[in-house]
């Protein structure tokens, strides 16, 4: 049931699919136009495109139409299978990840009550893209691939772990590991039996989302994390020798995931689809939702974008160091500290 | 049912293939794909079981660090691009040997506690929101001092493992 609507189960499943495909791209699409394009410009002082369309608004359009004409080269040493394989493995995870995301009370994808593991399911799913990268790297038969994607996967190892920790504060607090109701959790919760805001988890929970913007960030490899792709050093890392669809694939990759997890990071911290006044249940959010979620979703996509372009490259054994002696024992204390305020409140 | 058994004989023969191709691919990076193949196809297997937390654990651990470790390893070791014919070794048939007996061994301890019974349907179907808080429940009630002792011995094996990594 959407929106007043009866569909049958395949036709439900075919908008599901579609939802999913527009849950991918239109995100990934719009960070890449005002931030990549404009809010960068602005910060150096330039227009950023302006020919293709008003504005500009149509130049990713035409980044698509050129990526796609392009030849499609596969160097002579490569592994082919392998290396025409990598980058849907990394767009695939993309895929998958936004599954569990609730877009409004009945906009989901996968009923809760047969898929209750949310967003441990999401935290085991994104890990898979290392794959992808390691494959990238090495199939390429070059040796700025190879050593891009093995910084790449020294960098996600040791960043998921903090990532993972960092989301168990809230998990702790909802009581639960499903997306739809640690929104509602957040909704109808209460600050010291004051509800008027519901109690949204980037009050208490501010530790955990300081670590997980700084894990997220290293997870997509943006800049002060930029280690496996630094043009400077290896040209581009793991996708050095792509070209034509299949760059295009991991560049849809990168701002997609980009966006997937500022959705995942709005649905635990921010509320999700969900804003102070309106009605949890009502017919309208599933409308209104979408569009909340995807303006929550661009506070978060500016502050990423915005570090991507401000702050300069760590080096490999600063970042290393950062993960595993100050973010991992940070998140482990917030943990306790969250259980034993649960166990008191 | 009927759909659940398809994709279950469907998925076991993607694994037993993938398996196979594991032992038999000439190329060390080829092996750890078919067995990324595999660890899925058990994720699956649990997904038709309607066991979604063991699944994402399944896929979290051996898709997402086991496997990840294993290609780091190679690839920092040696990783050639192509055939490499020394893979398999001579000491294959105590392998193969070895695996008869863990089959062998498995197949009649499930025959002999479960017989022609059928798993437990209505109790899959019932339960909401899958079975993660049953699994929590069991691990955090009457399995806690179990549960508590294994993590301290992974940690303890943790420990060790650097201890005799590091030589200083």
């Amino acid at each position: 049931m959407m929106l007043g609507l009866e569909l049958a189960y395949w036709q439900e499943s075919i908008l599901r699919s579609l939802g999913v495909l527009a849950a991918v791209l239109l995100p990934a699409g719009t960070f890449v136009y005002v931030f990549l394009f404009k809010m960068v410009s602005f910060m150096q002082n330039r227009l950023g495109p302006m020919e293709a369309g008003p504005y500009g608004s149509m130049q990713l359009l035409a980044e698509v139409g050129k990526a796609l004409q392009k030849e499609d080269v596969v160097p002579d040493a490569a592994d082919r299978t392998l290396f025409k394989m990598a980058p849907y493995i990394v767009v695939a995870t993309v895929l998958l990840t936004y599954v569990v995301v609730p877009f409004g009370p009945d906009m989901v994808f996968i009923d809760n009550q047969f898929f209750g593991t949310g967003i441990f399911y999401v935290m085991a799913v994104s890990s898979i893209s290392v794959i992808g990268i390691i494959l990238a790297g090495w199939a390429s038969a070059s040796k700025y691939s190879l050593l891009g994607a093995l910084r790449a996967a020294g960098q996600l190892i040791a960043y998921e772990l903090p990532l993972v920790l960092s989301v168990i504060g809230v998990v702790i607090q909802a009581g639960t590991l499903d997306l739809q109701r640690i929104v509602v959790a957040q909704a109808t919760g209460e600050i010291f039996g004051w509800g008027a805001i519901g109690n949204p988890f980037i009050l208490t929970q501010f530790i955990g989302l300081l670590i997980f913007m700084i894990a997220m960030q290293a997870e997509l490899a943006q800049t002060p994390f930029d280690m496996p792709v630094a043009e400077s050093e290896v040209v581009g890392g793991y996708h050095v020798e792509y070209t034509g669809l299949r760059f295009l694939l991991f560049f849809i990759g990168e701002f997609a995931t980009a966006g997937a997890f500022a959705a995942i990071a709005a649905t635990l911290f921010l509320g999700g689809w969900w804003l102070p006044g309106l009605d949890l249940e009502a017919n309208y959010m599933n409308v209104l939702g979408p569009i909340i979620l995807l303006a929550k979703m661009m506070v978060f996509g500016g502050i990423i974008f915005f570090i991507r372009f401000t702050y300069p490259r760590l080096r490999e054994d600063q970042l290393q160091r950062f993960a595993w002696k100050f973010l991992i024992p940070l998140a482990l204390v917030n943990i306790t500290a969250t259980g034993i305020l649960k166990v008191v409140f | 049912m009927v759909a659940q058994n398809i994709f279950f004989y469907v998925i076991a023969a993607v694994m037993a293939f993938s398996a196979i191709r594991v032992v038999t691919v000439k190329n060390v990076v080829h092996a750890a794909m078919y067995l990324v193949l595999v660890l899925a196809g058990v994720a699956a297997q649990y997904v038709l079981l309607a066991s979604e937390f063991l699944a994402a654990t399944q896929v979290l651990i051996y898709i997402g660090a086991i496997v990840v470790l294993v290609l780091f390893g190679v690839m920092l070791t040696r990783a050639k691009l192509g055939e490499d014919v020394n893979l398999t070794n001579d000491y294959w048939y105590v392998g193969a040997f070895t695996g008869v007996i863990l089959f062998v061994l498995l197949a009649t301890s499930l025959l002999d506690h479960f017989g022609d019974e059928p798993l437990d349907q209505a109790n899959a179907s019932t339960q909401i929101s899958g079975n993660t808080e049953q699994v929590a429940d069991a691990l955090f009630a009457p399995y806690l001092v179990p549960f508590q002792a294994v993590s301290v011995l992974l940690l303890a094996a943790l420990v060790g493992a650097i201890a005799l990594a590091r030589k200083d």
